[in-house]
């Protein structure tokens, strides 16, 4: 299957934009007054943070079940081309079909129930139709029936879906990620996680063991319930707005870590915020991850006085173990000193609104 | 709120299917489909009975494509704490309840090259959505089911008629039974076995697999218990700073709830691990009697499982 967009595909909404080479990312002003800023108190370390994934402020990433933001043509252009250059990027195991379909129908009613003007979906019994006007895709298929879709389901709705998706299927009191899709990940690897457990797969992260947090995680999501779904966020920093920052890709942008200057850091270093939400499969029983990716610029956070001071202490202050987890450790003092200048030392308010 | 996500549901049917089981049906108020499922999935039905809230896991038996509605079905206890006799005595068509949404504590593993069950009584209903499920997406499967007699045999005729060759159906009053043995020394490698029937059943099929060596990950099994009736006992409730009673026939969940305590239930079975409470202090003995903590923590006493355990004693102060 290739992604065949028609012309009009991007209009006053959907930004045309790059990932990669040229690097043209970048958020509106109305996109940056809606960041998922993380960090909602001046300090950082990891907690099970998770709550109801119900519908929130109107305008926010929380607004709509999933999110539909003006990157979303450009990165499903992006996410067609890494999966070209590597099929192994989006892998399904043979039990994990149904729960394929699961996550095909969970994206299709929520985009076409939040977003009539861009996604619909008619049903007739089995026979259904969908409509992706942004990618100018449409389609007429059977449901659970693979056959009747180019490619399989899980496959099909990820090539028009943001977000890395993994499906964790539930055996012996433990989720296995038997399917995954990981184009715009901080540098995790599904070719190399699949068929792994949660401990496994959750093996290298420091800290977080000692604190008994995984078990304790694992514990709440083996009782996530069906129409009740979650989210938290987790965070990282990235040099350059590259979604693709993949292990197998390494050694194209590791190095670009040693490229920042206090004259460029603004522009080039990046937060990387994830909104992890997570959904119990009615008809497979499995469990749904969707990492979605948000990048934001130094320079176009700071652009919110509380957000600038926050980030500063946030930076200033983590564990060196988590700086260097998250891949930062040798740039932090630059950002600290960039940082610092929008740091007025003021208090900030709780919770990560700009404004409030 | 506790419990999870509900579903408003009007009683569609109410079919007798034998002297002790009845079959009801719902569908959504609203006239929308309901949630898909999986096979071996369960729903909390909460009834108001008289004023006291009961709320009962039955597992699904219509088929998981069959959004249209949901079926349960319900044997009749007449020496229960009354659930039973609430759904038989009082639930008519047309009536307006309350589900919860669907939960799998017993579902199928996808990747079973044949899935082998066993059956006894009331336990068929399960089996009788993933068997649906199967039918539906592809499956091997091979069912054993035991009753008491040919007239208690539920949904026999259905399934032997809808399944030439898969079903095999055994009766206690033709002092016939499963030869286990035999069966599970003659299934592929990569079967898996799931057992759902009375507890003496499942601890039977449970240690015969074990002692033939079957894989622990390969076999499942599904058993709620009721909650059971005792004495009397008073609890300290810490976090909300009540002392509250729990009578008898009712749960200590139960009694918190009538007393206005949000406390977190699933499957209000002893089986899910949602209502999970630490003990802070015990001057007595817990009665467990759920399935969900280890015999070690049985032992410690530092936790209870409110929807299904009891206490005798002098002094019970718990988290919540």
């Amino acid at each position: 299957m290739s992604l065949d967009f028609k012309p009009g595909a991007f209009n006053d909404f959907f930004r045309n934009e790059t990932f990669r080479e040229d690097f043209t990312y970048r958020n509106s002003p109305a996109a940056i007054q809606r960041f998922p800023f993380p960090f909602d108190r001046d300090d950082y370390m990891y907690s099970v943070n998770m709550e109801p994934h119900v519908p929130g402020r109107k305008g926010s990433v929380f607004e709509h079940l999933l999110d539909v933001d003006e990157h979303y043509v450009s990165e499903m252009i992006d996410r067609a081309r890494v999966l070209a250059e590597d099929p192994l990027r989006c892998q399904s195991l043979p039990h994990m079909t149904l729960a394929g379909w699961d996550t095909l129908e969970l994206v299709m009613e929520a985009k076409a129930r939040d977003y009539p003007q861009w996604f619909s979906l008619k049903k007739t019994g089995d026979r259904w139709h969908w409509i992706n006007r942004p990618l100018g895709i449409e389609q007429s298929f059977t449901f659970l029936d693979e056959a009747t879709l180019p490619c399989g389901p899980f496959e099909y709705i990820m090539r028009q879906t943001q977000g890395d998706w993994t499906l964790q299927d539930e055996r012996d009191n433990t989720l296995w990620m038997d399917a995954g899709i990981a184009t715009s990940q901080a540098d995790w690897s599904a070719d190399f996680d699949i068929g792994m457990n949660f401990h496994e797969w959750h093996a290298p992260v420091p800290l977080a063991h000692e604190k008994g947090i995984f078990d304790r995680a694992l514990k709440f999501l083996l009782k996530l319930q069906h129409g009740a779904p979650v989210r938290r966020f987790n965070w990282t920093m990235t040099v350059n707005p590259l979604l693709d920052t993949s292990p197998e890709n390494y050694p194209k942008w590791g190095p670009t870590k040693t490229s920042l200057t206090q004259g460029n850091l603004g522009g080039k270093q990046h937060l990387r915020v994830e909104l992890q939400t997570l959904y119990r499969l009615p008809r497979s029983n499995a469990i749904a991850f969707d990492i979605r990716c948000y990048l934001g610029k130094f320079e176009e956070l700071v652009t919110m006085p509380k957000w600038g001071r926050r980030l500063h202490r946030v930076v200033r202050d983590i564990h060196p173990d988590l700086a260097a987890y998250k891949g930062f450790l040798r740039n932090r003092e630059a950002m600290v000193e960039w940082l610092s200048h929008y740091d007025d030392g003021l208090p900030t308010t709780p919770g990560w609104w700009p404004e409030d | 709120m506790s419990g999870g996500a509900k579903l408003n549901v009007r009683v569609a049917e109410v079919v007798p299917v034998n002297e002790l089981i009845t079959r009801f049906r719902f569908v959504a108020s609203d006239g929308a489909d309901l949630p898909a499922f999986s096979g071996g999935a369960h729903t909390v039905v909460e009834m108001d009975d008289n004023g006291t809230r009961r709320l009962n896991p039955y597992s699904l038996m219509s088929s998981p494509t069959d959004r249209s509605g949901y079926e349960i079905s319900v044997r009749r206890d007449d020496v229960g704490r009354g659930g039973s006799l609430f759904m038989h005595q009082h639930v008519t068509p047309g009536m307006e309840m309350t589900l919860s949404y669907p939960v799998n504590l017993f579902a199928l593993d996808n990747r079973a090259k044949k899935h082998l069950m066993i059956a006894g009584g009331i336990g068929i209903t399960p089996f009788l959505a993933q068997i649906a499920q199967l039918t539906h997406y592809g499956g091997k499967f091979e069912l054993h089911y035991s009753a008491r007699s040919k007239g208690l045999g539920a949904y026999m005729d259905r399934l032997t008629a809808a399944h030439p060759g898969k079903v095999h159906c055994y009766f206690d009053d033709q002092s016939q039974q499963i030869d286990l043995g035999r069966l599970l020394s003659m299934q592929p490698i990569g079967t898996h076995l799931y057992v759902c029937g009375p507890k003496g059943m499942i601890k039977w099929v449970l240690t015969t697999a074990e002692a033939m060596g079957w894989p622990r990950q390969t076999l499942h099994h599904e058993e709620f218990t009721a909650p059971g009736t005792g004495k009397a006992f008073t609890v300290e409730l810490a976090a909300s700073g009540k002392t509250i009673t729990v009578g008898t026939t009712q749960s200590l969940l139960e009694a918190m709830e009538a007393a206005g305590v949000d406390a977190p239930y699933l499957c209000r079975g002893g089986a899910c691990g949602q209502c999970e409470t630490t003990v802070h202090k015990c001057d007595g003995t817990i009665l467990h009697r759920d399935h969900w903590l280890t015999p070690e923590e049985h032992a410690a006493g530092s936790k209870i499982m409110p929807c299904v355990s009891r206490f005798e004693g002098k002094t019970l102060v718990i988290d919540r």
